[in-house]
């Protein structure tokens, strides 16, 4: 009786106090409705991956497939060019990309004197903010044997023309992870710039007395100031292994380089809405195939990064 | 403590000299490009044909620029993009900012809840074709709200405008104003958002970049010319090589069209691209004090 009472009372605590913010919860009315229709409503609609889905019967209608077209991605002739090319371009990009930021920012951090940091570092970040569809028609441009900077700068030096890269199929993935670390280095230094910035002064001087060179304090103290944050960016792009940037690769894709170029964000748009078949079904299956990889990913680091530093997002 | 380079040690020297090098390596490496495409937008367009070009403008010349303001599509595009810009991120904001200050209370019963639901989308979505079907049944593909709805909120960009509410503004605004009977509305207008206008800045920054870069959802939505914005058409023009002579208005240039259209592509690549790196100096100065008090200790 006394503790029917109670739960009585808890409840109308809670009640009034969900109430009394009221204004909170019509301010986020707009907010959750975005979020569930654009987000948790096609997360539903991955069904169509068990279906064989087709327009007149809709999601619903459409009859079950069971693992149908799984089965049919992983056998289908594709599968391992496309696997592969998704794994070498961006283990290859993750490799050179992740190292780049933190010791351009360790190199900014040690030099003396502030005007020409900051010329370096306000420099080095615009390419950041150039568009996947500028930065390729730079690269197009630049690299062009015969016209480009490349084609120019390799006859003057030389004397002969230049190796046409462009058109060489091998290419393709060092075209792509430098010119990303062309256009993301300065930027992506950011972050570390600002850890290394709240470091501690008096842990420089205490080690200046001790009598550690410059190159050790970078060691000693730079190197394990910045590693939370170092880590916590490498669970994040382990769990996007398997996310290409879809635009940058779609992009730079030409008939001589497909055979390397194709990777699997590219391919799940081509087979869904670029052929003439729209095989939504197949598709929807490989890009959750795909999605499944990059979550087990995800929680696979981040639970060694909690075992071996501590650190973790979730 | 700063000594003068001649009193360090040899250690030093040689660490110091190794790390100016390197610096001014990657720096050199960075920036040579761009010089390289904004000379090359001022040269002739035989310079360029050539291959002349190599640091200046070789054969001074505004043709280039002559020719991508004559040519129809850009304009286009670029009145699409700048709608797109500016409608789509007073969208994002209002959403955005509207997410992020109810989910920085944490007197709001049910917030941990509501935080999941946005952060389990950064790490798993429905994929692009059943993005594509929701688009369709909605009936707004291929008008303009498949672009301004679909991302109003970057629920990445949301976290660090919340962390930010959290950690800069002290909560004992909070309760002084609830003692003067101010409202939660009343709150974030009159305390909130003016003293997070440097986490707003850069959040204005973020989406008119993401806006004005973005490509994707436009291709996959969009079929109808008159709404392109203006990287449909620069991927026509920089990546296919496609220029149609008949859409440049100025028949002088029209004719020598295969002569320019190296030297135009490299005037749009600056034109298209000036917007965003003009609106970078005037929210620089809030931008360490927005993202990384917002990211480092998020």
């Amino acid at each position: 009786m006394i503790k029917k009472e109670l739960k009585k009372a808890e409840r109308k605590r809670l009640l009034k106090r969900v109430g009394n913010r009221w204004q909170l919860y019509l301010l986020l009315l707009l907010p959750i409705l975005y979020i569930v229709i654009f987000s948790y409503v096609p997360m539903g609609g991955l069904v169509i991956a068990f279906k064989d889905y087709n327009f007149k019967d809709g999601i619903f209608g459409s009859p079950w497939a069971g693992l149908e077209n799984f089965k049919k991605f992983m056998t289908s002739y594709k599968f391992s060019t496309v696997m592969i090319n998704t794994l070498t371009v961006s283990l290859y990009g993750l490799l050179v990309a992740f190292p780049f930021p933190i010791i351009f920012a360790l190199g900014l951090n040690a030099m003396r004197g502030t005007g020409y940091k900051k010329i370096i570092q306000s420099v080095t970040y615009m390419p950041h903010f150039i568009s996947t569809v500028v930065m390729v028609g730079i690269l197009f441009q630049v690299l062009n044997n015969r016209t480009g900077l490349w084609g120019t700068l390799y006859s003057m030096i030389t004397g002969g023309i230049a190796p046409n890269i462009l058109g060489n199929a091998e290419a393709f993935r060092h075209t792509y992870v430098w010119s990303g670390v062309w256009q993301n280095t300065g930027y992506d230094a950011i972050i570390y710039i600002a850890a290394l910035a709240s470091v501690d002064q008096s842990l420089y001087e205490a080690a200046e007395i001790d009598g550690a060179s410059r190159f050790q304090r970078i060691i000693h103290i730079d190197l394990p100031s910045i590693l939370p944050t170092a880590s916590i960016l490498l669970i994040l792009s382990a769990g996007s292994i398997m996310n290409v940037g879809f635009e940058k690769v779609f992009l730079m894709q030409n008939n001589l380089n497909i055979k390397y170029s194709e990777v699997i964000s590219t391919y799940v748009y081509k087979i869904g809405l670029a052929s003439g078949t729209n095989d939504f079904s197949l598709s929807t299956a490989i890009d959750m195939f795909n999605s499944v990889i990059n979550f087990t990913l995800l929680m696979i680091t981040n639970w060694l990064s909690k075992k071996l530093s501590g650190n973790g997002i979730f | 403590m700063k000594h003068k380079f001649k009193n360090l040690s040899r250690e030093d020297k040689i660490f110091y000299s190794v790390t100016y090098v390197l610096m001014t390596i990657f720096f050199i490496v960075v920036l040579y490009p761009c010089i390289y495409v904004l000379s090359a937008s001022f040269s002739s367009g035989d310079a360029v044909q050539a291959g002349r070009v190599v640091l200046f403008p070789v054969d001074f010349s505004l043709d280039g620029y002559r020719t991508v303001f004559s040519y129809g599509q850009v304009w286009v595009g670029f009145r699409n993009s700048l709608f797109y810009t500016i409608m789509g991120t007073a969208i994002n904001i209002i959403m955005t900012v509207a997410a992020a200050y109810c989910l920085s209370r944490n007197d709001l019963p049910g917030r941990d809840a509501i935080m999941l639901i946005y952060t389990f989308t950064m790490f798993f979505s429905g994929g692009i074709i059943t993005s594509y079907i929701l688009i369709k049944k909605l009936h707004i593909l291929n008008t303009v709200w498949c672009i301004l709805i679909p991302g109003a909120i970057n629920v990445y960009n949301m976290i660090i405008c919340k962390t930010f509410f959290q950690n800069s503004i002290p909560g004992d605004l909070l309760d002084a104003s609830q003692i003067d009977g101010c409202s939660d509305i009343q709150y974030l207008i009159r305390i909130v958002l003016p003293l997070a206008k440097s986490a707003i800045a850069v959040q204005v920054l973020y989406y008119v970049v993401s806006h004005w870069n973005s490509y994707f959802s436009p291709m996959i939505y969009l079929t109808n010319q008159d709404l392109y914005p203006l990287t449909i058409f620069l991927k026509s023009i920089l990546v296919q090589s496609q220029i149609d002579p008949s859409t440049i208005m100025d028949p002088e240039l029209q004719d020598k069209i295969t002569r320019i259209a190296g030297v135009m592509k490299y005037a749009l690549i600056v034109v298209s691209t000036i917007p965003v790196l003009i609106i970078y100096p005037f929210i620089q100065k809030y931008f360490v004090k927005g993202v990384m008090i917002g990211s480092v200790k998020g």
